[in-house]
């Protein structure tokens, strides 16, 4: 089974409603012990870094993610949960993140040429040489990205997109993954994402 | 590299697909639902509802027909039409929309958009403009087409961005319906130097219009149609073919 983390920030109904479509039961875990029955965990995410991490510790959800990972559950971040496996943020100051994938989340203004619009909205190429995550689909197909941040610095990338410069769009490190695009919002090349994370 | 997106509109009355010609005389069409999953399979790179329904029944079986497509699309899905308040964000955002699209609710309440953009993020609050040239100005209707504002179309476009709209969709009241092209000229007068996406709304007729418009209106970053998709008369994915073959970089799947 399969647990949406569910923090309150962001829609859900459309990740959920995707993973149906790919025949995989999701429930919503509010709790710690909403985790820890599942065998894997999505952390969703929309809006500020700072809010979200500050949501996650109050309800425990930041320690049990924690926990789960290192137990070797997989876990996918996605867009601003992705952003929240990273060490550290400087979106508004500088926050903590939950330092399951090494690097940093900086803004896409320090590294694309002007001229280029923020927030990068949009389809873009998603570009990698293989990884499980990736292994319905070709190096080339477009998926769906919406985001001012991008992870920096990061030993752990496994995929990137173009931007003016090469964006971070997916990181990996053994159980714990991130896509920085939506996957359920991807068309049928997010649909086979999230299938093979469902498979792992 | 970022894609040009090709967007399919659907006006969504009593809970079904219509389209009107210069914004009178709707009829129906097909299933929303239905006609939502095609356009997808299609390769349309969004899709847009209208709700142009009045009463408050025709907003529930709007709000229920979103959430069926919700359920079955799994592309970005912006929502427009009876979007007044705060409260009309929350509602269509539940039901598994990913942006909502302003117009008159913007014109009068002019704190809605920083509201909105405060408590869901710029990139989920989308102005749409609909513009038509007045003595030489362009100008910014409210409702549909029908009520003239006086207000000048770029500095309203101006002030909805400092006030965080994430995306502009300019809609030529003057091109609407004709099917003869999209509005260059206004597109490059009122959106030329826009620092947030452009959707170009209101014209299109042929799938060469969607070529003269991404290489005339370099600022543009998707077009947007509603009757030729409809009427099965331009094919998405012909249409991308051809956007592709004309070095207009477009997501073909």
């Amino acid at each position: 089974m399969l647990a949406i983390v569910d923090y309150g920030v962001g829609n859900l109904f459309s990740l959920r409603s995707s993973l149906s479509a790919i025949g995989a039961e999701a429930v919503m875990a509010d709790t710690p012990e909403g985790l820890n029955e599942a065998d894997r965990i999505i952390l969703p995410g929309v809006g500020a870094f700072a809010d979200a991490a500050e949501r996650l510790k109050k309800s425990g959800l930041f320690d049990a993610i924690l926990k789960e990972a290192a137990a070797g559950k997989p876990i996918l971040g996605i867009c601003l949960g992705m952003q929240l496996l990273m060490e550290k943020s400087y979106e508004f100051g500088e926050h903590g993140g939950l330092g399951l994938i090494k690097g940093s989340v900086r803004p896409i203004s320090d590294v694309i040429p002007e001229g280029f619009k923020i927030p990068h909205i949009g389809w873009n190429e998603l570009k990698f040489e293989g990884h499980p995550l990736f292994k319905y689909i070709k190096s080339g197909e477009c998926v769906y990205f919406v985001h001012s941040y991008y992870a920096a610095g990061s030993p752990s990338v496994i995929a990137v997109t173009d931007y003016g410069a090469e964006l971070t769009a997916s990181v990996a490190d053994k159980n714990v993954m991130g896509c920085q695009f939506h996957p359920e919002k991807s068309g049928k090349t997010g649909l086979n994402i999230l299938k093979s994370f469902c498979e792992m | 590299m970022l894609k040009k997106r090709i967007i399919a509109c659907l006006d969504v009355r009593d809970g079904k697909v219509t389209k009107g010609v210069n914004f009178v005389g709707n009829k129906d069409i097909a299933d929303p639902v239905e006609l939502a999953e095609y356009y997808s399979d299609c390769g349309a790179d969004e899709l847009v509802f209208y709700d142009i329904t009045a009463s408050s029944d025709g907003r529930k079986l709007f709000t229920d027909v979103l959430t069926k497509v919700a359920s079955k699309v799994f592309i970005p899905l912006t929502v427009g039409g009876g979007i007044n308040s705060f409260e009309d964000f929350d509602r269509v955002l539940k039901c598994g929309a990913d942006k909502v699209s302003v117009n008159s609710g913007a014109i009068a309440d002019r704190t809605l958009i920083r509201k909105a953009a405060k408590r869901y993020g710029s990139q989920c609050v989308v102005i749409s403009a609909d513009v038509k040239r007045h003595k030489g100005e362009y100008r910014v209707y409210g409702r549909g087409g029908r009520d003239y504002t006086g207000i000048d179309a770029v500095e309203w476009i101006k002030y909805c961005v400092d006030e965080g709209a994430g995306e502009i969709v300019l809609n030529s009241i003057d091109t609407d319906g004709v099917r003869n092209g999209f509005d260059i000229e206004m597109l490059n007068d009122v959106c030329g130097t826009a620092k947030v996406p452009v959707i170009a709304s209101g014209g299109a007729g042929s799938a060469e219009d969607f070529v003269e418009l991404f290489k005339s209106v370099p600022n543009a970053d998707a077009g947007l149609a509603a009757s030729i998709f409809h009427y099965r008369e331009v094919a998405i994915h012909e249409l991308k073919k051809l956007l592709d073959k004309n070095g207009i970089p477009v997501r073909i799947c």
